[in-house]
């Protein structure tokens, strides 16, 4: 299943919905775009809606990490909301659970970037 | 080999597609092995990162060179052979991706990814002169494959947060 990428805005928060696989090819792309895609547009405050994403590998988990640091370099922050059990996992065994803001809760995750 | 072993290869072109294709018919062998959803879900993650360290570093995306799967299927256990035609490489100079250092790295995850996810897993000079991924799954018992596979290492790792 290929990824797909929906976003909307939430104020100054741009949540982006995510759904299938973020893996080598497509995937990977498809994400560094959505994200360099509102960053050129301004918008540096991004909550990443995993809910639909039952699949990370390596390339997946390194195009968020990418992601992440452009938004921060630029002094915006990226945010992770409903990760799967699978996702979860990875991020948790890769120690990366520790560096991403996570949330089971988009209110919250919304009200935590003011 | 033994004749109990079932082998089966397979030389793939280094594209992205590859990756795909391999974990595909790995999680396919090791569904009729009779694997459980979630060691299913460790081989075929293990199979994509060993086809995409093949594709990326190995071969460094040059087409004019091949990637080389090997599955045999023994009494006990599936063991998974990812071989390139590059230049080789020790795992001892692979970076640890959990060192602070390392953390925000892009890249260098997959080597870990492997040995997390597999009950064995080493890299030797192949006959290539490649690298040779050599990683293996201990067969379930049988009748105790269900459908999230409990068997080997936990589903949840255990790790500090």
């Amino acid at each position: 299943m290929s990824l797909h990428a929906t976003h909307r805005d939430a104020g100054q928060v741009t949540v982006v919905d995510l759904s299938g696989r973020i893996v080598l090819g497509d995937g990977s792309a498809l994400l560094r775009k959505t994200i360099r895609g509102l960053l050129e547009d301004q918008r540096k405050l991004i909550l990443l809606n995993l809910a639909d994403v039952d699949y990370i590998d390596s390339s997946g988990i390194g195009e968020l990490v990418s992601g992440y640091t452009a938004v921060k370099n630029q002094s915006g922050d990226l945010k992770l909301l409903h990760l799967t059990k699978k996702v979860r996992d990875l991020l948790q065994i890769t120690k990366l659970y520790t560096v991403f803001d996570v949330f089971t809760d988009e209110g919250t995750a919304l009200r935590s970037f003011v | 080999m033994s004749s109990d072993t079932k082998h089966l290869e397979m030389t793939l072109e280094t594209q992205v597609e590859s990756v795909n294709l391999a974990e595909e018919m790995c999680l396919r062998v090791a569904e009729a092995a009779g694997f459980g959803e979630d060691d299913c879900y460790r081989i075929g993650m293990s199979v994509r990162e060993g086809v995409i360290n093949a594709f990326h570093y190995g071969n460094e995306e040059r087409r004019d060179k091949k990637i080389h799967l090997a599955v045999d299927l023994t009494a006990d256990k599936m063991i998974i052979h990812v071989l390139d035609e590059g230049a080789g490489f020790k795992l001892s100079d692979v970076p640890d991706p959990l060192a602070e250092e390392n953390l925000l790295s892009t890249s260098g995850r997959g080597i870990f990814l492997m040995r997390a996810f597999m009950d064995e897993f080493t890299v030797v000079s192949g006959r290539t002169g490649g690298a040779e991924i050599v990683m293996s799954k201990k067969l379930p018992a049988p009748g105790s494959a269900s459908p999230n596979g409990q068997g080997g290492k936990s589903a949840t790792p255990q790790q500090e947060v």
